[in-house]
């Protein structure tokens, strides 16, 4: 009986652990405040009008991250009007990617001209707190009261490499089901990406 | 002199033994990924541009030259993209002296394979998994060649 208890605390433990790694849709999303390449602290507190905010963990070394650039400038600038910007995180250490320093973020973001704040995962706080493995990481929030409510996590779309291939918008499409009124389907995708760099 | 030549004509034909990289769509991959033999297969997922990829990629060669009478085999799963096959795939395998069986997957749908590799893989490199015909194990993490050793250590047993 003893060691049917300790397998049950185990597994309790185990499946608390788990789910504490990070958001699962449905999960309430937490606001942070972060520097920004313009030398600005951002947080979602900062958008009071925003019905949701795409929130990209992403970066500058990563070639996955780079091909999605141009389209992550591209949503922003259509969804941003709709009520739902991109906020882009690097949460890279740089001590880990020199390529992902902040000094390299300004420059990159100036380089494309990101229409959308790229924020600095100082001490890499941050993404542990949503989940985010790899770099593009997508959470879309949509706002439920006085909640950010995670509604779709992911990737951009079906295909890296070539968007005019691109058969499947995952994460357009998630939020025009919001817009309507809809549950995103999927609300979860998965794409190859770059680990999180943590320094040793 | 006849030896010098010999040697040197077998670093030319292994050197241009990966001259070809077969490049696959995941169909034509997803049969390797699982085993009826008696080997145990490590499968490593990994791109040039990675770097923890390419920190651990000599541990894996380590692995298939200590491992290789006992009936382990090794298969490096590259990501690059195919375009880059000659500038960067190619290079990068002599500059390193791979000598493992490499592929290149060719398959940008990851949405579609990511969850058949393993259920667990949020898509994040380096991954690998390791298979018998009766275990599977998968992870999502880079490796020293001490743990490598004791995964498979643990499946030989």
């Amino acid at each position: 009986m003893k060691k049917l208890l300790f397998l049950f605390a185990i597994t309790v433990l185990t499946v608390n652990l788990v789910s504490a790694q990070g958001y699962n849709v449905g999960d309430k999303a937490a606001d942070f405040r972060l520097k920004n390449v313009d030398g600005s602290y951002v947080s979602m507190s900062d958008y009071p009008d925003a019905k949701g905010f795409v929130i990209v963990f992403t970066c500058n070394h990563c070639p996955y991250a780079v091909a999605y650039e141009d389209r992550l400038i591209e949503l922003d600038k259509e969804y941003k009007q709709k009520g739902y910007p991109v906020i882009a995180i690097n949460p890279n250490d740089p001590a880990a990617q020199p390529q992902d320093s902040y000094e390299l973020m300004q420059v990159r973001a100036r380089e494309k001209g990101f229409t959308f704040p790229y924020l600095f995962d100082e001490g890499q706080k941050v993404y542990p707190v949503y989940g985010a493995t790899r770099t593009p990481h997508i959470y879309l929030l949509n706002r439920s009261g006085n909640d950010l409510v995670v509604a779709y996590i992911g990737t951009i779309d079906d295909n890296y490499r070539d968007e005019s291939a691109v058969e499947e918008r995952f994460l357009a499409d998630a939020i025009d089901a919001l817009l309507d009124g809809r549950k995103p389907e999927p609300d979860f995708t998965r794409a190859i990406g770059c680990t999180i760099k943590v320094a040793n | 002199m006849k030896r010098i030549i010999s040697v040197i004509l077998l670093a030319i034909i292994f050197s241009a033994s990966y001259s070809q990289v077969p490049e696959l769509s995941f169909e034509q991959l997803e049969p390797r990924l699982s085993t009826t033999s008696d080997s145990l297969y490590v499968v490593n997922f990994w791109a040039t541009w990675c770097v923890p990829c390419v920190k651990e990629l000599p541990e894996f060669e380590k692995l298939r030259e200590v491992y290789s009478d006992k009936n382990v085999k090794v298969l490096l799963v590259s990501l690059d993209n195919p375009r880059h096959m000659q500038t960067r795939v190619l290079p990068f395998i002599q500059e390193h002296n791979l000598k493992s069986e490499i592929v290149l997957l060719d398959d940008p749908r990851s949405n579609q394979w990511i969850p058949l590799v393993d259920e667990s893989w949020s898509g994040a490199i380096p991954a690998t998994i390791f298979f018998t015909k009766n275990s599977r194990s998968f992870y999502e993490q880079a490796f020293t060649y001490k743990e490598l050793e004791n995964i498979v250590d643990s499946k030989l047993q």
